[in-house]
């Protein structure tokens, strides 16, 4: 067991190693994200000008976990990456368990993710947000919380997966529905019905709505929420759903890797 | 002496293909075995197996005393690795490379400390220790990724081709450090080639042909399973010349893309006589002692590397490869 431990210390340490050795990268994936914010939202929010809130108000904790989804779902490609240039191999016959291989390298994938959001809280006067030190430090968590979750998946992806330009593909054809149909540009509320309940069936919609109530307090971001059953959802609800989904991801992935031939 | 590798009936299918058929063998403590075979005769899957990278289908498989499929961490702690593809993170440096290591065979850290420095003395990589494997040659990955394979004191290590794609020089150097590391470890060494001049450093040899095991000796011992001289003719009329030998000498000659190829004993007074009586044209002859190349040709009637595109394609992946990696991605 503490051997375990050691070793999830390891694969955990060296992805950081290894990004932090071409940290540029970080910048290079946030592009997109901040352009949203920057571009897309003030475009919207001249637009509807009259309207009775503030629309990259509500957008940024979109555009937040926007950056974490993406980040985390893309760590994944270390795998692909690992094992196309044969280190994959060195980390398989090593003496510790897979479950620690796969938890090192979700830890490792969702620390860096949970770290690009936390370089978007730079945004916070452009968004015009304020927020108490108690619920920066809840964001932060929800962001470690849905950053575990989303590499768990991106790990099980690339445990599948033979190639880099396959593991590409796939990304391209997930991370569009997975980030557009949530609640990241718009509410959920207001949606026709078909719509709102493919929201509803997307694990990331739930991580969205809980930094959105970090962000903009519980009240001002009630009317975005997303109602289950009649039932608005509240963070810890919303946690439960995005760790299970997470959890189930972890398992498939730890499975994934012991199979491994 | 006592076995620290057990091999009984070992079975690897793919689908219907059967990679490795029925194979036994037992390795000794402190041997250097060597398993010989043409590209995709098995040895590759049988060390993966060996090494838990991949369960048999059936049969039993023991190292330093424990069963690769149930006890696979201890097989893992007992064995070092040197594959034959780069397995090297070439974004970090040698010294990170073997920290991971140490780390992950949970190696304590000041023992770790003075091994590293040790295995990087050793391979002659401790000035470039903090550069970057991305600028290290062919070489030097080689040799690091051998010192790797040492750190964490393996009872048996694996080389899988070591000296795959290099060039004769580097090749050499290698197999004098294996041999002398062999000699001061008392380590055990189970390699694969299929260099047959490389295999001679074994003590015993497997040969291994459509995944079973075909022969297994001494190099001496095989070698002499060929039974003399090994003659070697070039002529203008091969078939004519095949023909003339099985008339005149009785010798059921082979042809290869050397030439004509037979075996007789006294090599030194066969010439004289063949070349007095002989009508087709010849442009050389070539005697020599028998290789591992002759005990293979022999066992099988084929010459080892003419299968699957032999080196030439290996040689051009293992480039390809290296090449690949040594751009890096972003």
């Amino acid at each position: 067991m503490k051997n375990n431990l050691h070793g999830v210390y390891i694969i955990w340490y060296r992805d950081i190693l290894r990004f932090w050795r071409d940290r540029a990268r970080m910048f290079s994936s946030m592009a997109m994200p901040v352009l949203y914010l920057v571009v897309f939202g003030t475009g919207i929010a001249s637009a509807f000008k009259g309207a009775d809130f503030d629309y990259i108000q509500f957008m940024y904790p979109g555009i937040i976990s926007m950056v974490v989804v993406l980040g985390s779902i893309m760590s994944g490609i270390t795998v692909v990456f690992d094992r196309e240039f044969g280190f994959l191999k060195e980390v398989l016959v090593a003496p510790i368990s897979r479950t620690a291989v796969a938890v090192g390298k979700a830890m490792g994938g969702a620390t860096i993710a949970s770290a690009q959001g936390i370089v978007m809280l730079v945004f916070i006067p452009f968004a015009n947000v304020e927020m108490s030190a108690a619920s920066g430090f809840m964001l932060v968590g929800l962001m470690i919380v849905l950053a575990l979750s989303l590499t768990s998946m991106g790990l099980f992806i690339a445990s599948r997966i033979r190639s880099m330009e396959a593991f590409q593909a796939v990304m391209q054809l997930l991370m569009f529905p997975l980030v557009f149909i949530s609640p990241v540009m718009f509410p959920v509320g207001t949606l026709p019905g078909w719509l709102a309940t493919m929201v509803k069936l997307n694990p990331v919609s739930y991580g969205v709505d809980a930094i959105r109530q970090a962000v903009m307090g519980v009240e001002a971001s009630t009317p975005f929420g997303i109602e289950l059953f009649g039932y608005r959802m509240s963070i810890a609800l919303d946690v439960a759903v995005v760790a299970a989904f997470g959890i189930i991801m972890l398992l498939l992935a730890i499975r994934s890797f012991r199979v491994q031939e | 002496m006592t076995s620290i590798i057990e091999v009984e009936h070992l079975v690897k299918k793919f689908g219907d293909l059967a990679a490795v058929d029925d194979v036994s063998f037992e390795v000794e403590e402190g041997e250097i075995f060597g398993f010989l075979g043409p590209n995709g005769a098995g040895k590759t899957t049988t060390i993966n197996i060996l090494c838990t990278l991949m369960r048999p289908t059936k049969g039993r498989v023991t190292l330093c005393g424990h069963d690769v499929a149930r006890q696979p961490n201890e097989v893992r702690r007992c064995v070092g690795m040197v594959f034959q593809d780069a397995s090297l993170d070439i974004r970090l440096t040698a010294m990170q490379n073997l920290q991971f290591h140490t780390g992950v065979y949970n190696v304590p850290r000041d023992v770790a400390k003075e091994r590293i420095r040790k295995v990087l003395t050793m391979v002659d990589l401790w000035e470039r220790r903090n550069d970057t494997v991305q600028t290290y040659s062919g070489g030097m990955r080689r040799r690091l990724e051998i010192g790797r394979g040492l750190l964490h004191y393996p009872k048996v290590l694996f080389l899988d081709e070591p000296t795959l794609g290099l060039d004769p020089q580097t090749r050499f150097h290698i197999w004098n450090y294996i041999v002398d590391l062999r000699k001061r470890l008392n380590i055990t060494v189970f390699l694969t080639t299929h260099y047959m001049d490389e295999a001679n450093v074994a003590s015993r040899i497997a040969i291994i042909d459509h995944g079973k095991i075909i022969a297994l000796d001494t190099p001496d011992a095989l070698k002499r399973m060929v039974g003399g001289d090994v003659i070697t003719l070039k002529t203008d009329n091969p078939e004519a010349a095949v023909a003339e030998l099985k008339e005149q000498h009785d010798i059921e000659a082979q042809r290869t893309s050397e030439g004509i190829f037979f075996e007789v004993q006294n090599g030194e007074e066969f010439i004289p006589t063949l070349v007095k009586n002989f009508r087709s044209g010849l442009y050389s002859i070539n005697m020599r002692r028998p290789t591992l190349d002759d005990v293979f040709m022999k066992l099988t009637g084929r010459e080892i590397r003419e299968e699957g595109g032999g080196e030439g394609v290996l040689m051009r992946q293992w480039a390809m490869r290296s090449a690949r990696g040594g751009k890096g991605f972003h």
